[in-house]
């Protein structure tokens, strides 16, 4: 670990908060992407199966 | 093949079905070489300390959140001209990236202004222009979500897009068009003697690559989602008329 000295909790704010935000998009990316892909399963199903 | 191919669904569902995992694993392997290499490889800066460290995250954040609804400005004139629905859904798909970005180059800003300029905010050109360009990125979102039929919100955002494109280029070049303010001017620069030295430079260089892969794989990843939502909503209108 490097020694940060006197700014040691705003630099690891910063990576703290933009690190959370990354993951945050991803996640919800993710997410949604897994449920449109169930939705659009089931929508075909119901369709075939009139 | 031509580029205005993959505005069919089915054909940019089958190209990105491969390329996004990929995409995900370039920029996750990019991203962490360029963090770890300015995080613990790089000296402390000799008037910002430690905090020269924030330069890995803030300025690729800041760079996105201009260049993305440069992205959505193009998707969207697409949109308006040859009415492609992939391209109206990608401009949909980038604008959440877009806002975290934003969000993220405000708050990297603020956290690294307190100890520098003694302020987390400051009503400077830069940064009221990008918290601008954020609600901007909040309304665009806003409208997508409150227009029910597909077409008109799309034509409707698209508009909403070339108006915030101002705000964009204001970001872009507040710097430059104004001298006054707390925000130093821009951090890179094609002249050697003017751009930052190549200790810091070269992880820059590589977090950028990084937040660019990121995007990438993320905007790829979210249109696929928009046109499986827009597949649900097409069905669900056929088994109500049936």
């Amino acid at each position: 670990m490097p020694d940060l000295g006197q700014y040691a909790a705003e630099v690891g704010l910063a990576y703290g908060v933009s690190v959370t935000l990354l993951l945050g998009i991803i996640w919800i990316s993710a997410a949604q992407s897994r449920r449109a892909k169930r939705d659009l399963d089931d929508a075909e199903e119901r369709w075939k199966n009139g | 093949m031509s580029l205005w191919e993959y505005a069919n669904p089915r054909r940019f569902m089958a190209f990105t079905d491969r390329v996004v995992g990929p995409a995900f694993a370039l920029a996750a392997i990019t991203l962490s070489i360029g963090l770890i290499w300015g995080f613990f490889f790089t000296p402390d800066d000799f008037r910002q300390g430690s905090t020269v460290k924030i330069i890995y995250l803030h300025v690729p954040s800041a760079m996105m959140a201009i260049n993305i609804w440069v992205m959505m400005l193009v998707t969207s004139l697409v949109w308006l001209i040859r009415r492609h629905h992939v391209s109206a859904l990608a401009a949909r798909a980038a604008a959440p990236v877009g806002a975290t970005m934003t969000l993220m180059a405000l708050l990297t800003g603020a956290i690294w202004g307190q100890p520098m300029w003694g302020t987390f905010w400051a009503w400077d050109p830069r940064l009221t222009s990008f918290l601008i360009l954020f609600l901007f990125y909040l309304g665009y979102i806003a409208l997508w979500s409150s227009i029910e039929d597909p077409d008109t919100a799309a034509d409707l955002t698209s508009v909403l897009c070339l108006v915030g494109s101002v705000f964009a280029l204001l970001s872009r070049y507040a710097v430059n068009f104004w001298s006054q303010g707390l925000h130093q001017g821009a951090t890179l620069s094609l002249d050697r003697e003017e751009n930052i030295s190549d200790v810091f430079w070269f992880p820059l260089l590589l977090c950028i690559a990084g937040f660019i892969l990121l995007f990438i794989a993320l905007v790829l990843m979210r249109t696929r989602t928009e046109i499986r939502r827009r597949r649900v909503h097409a069905i669900t209108i056929r088994e109500r008329a049936a």
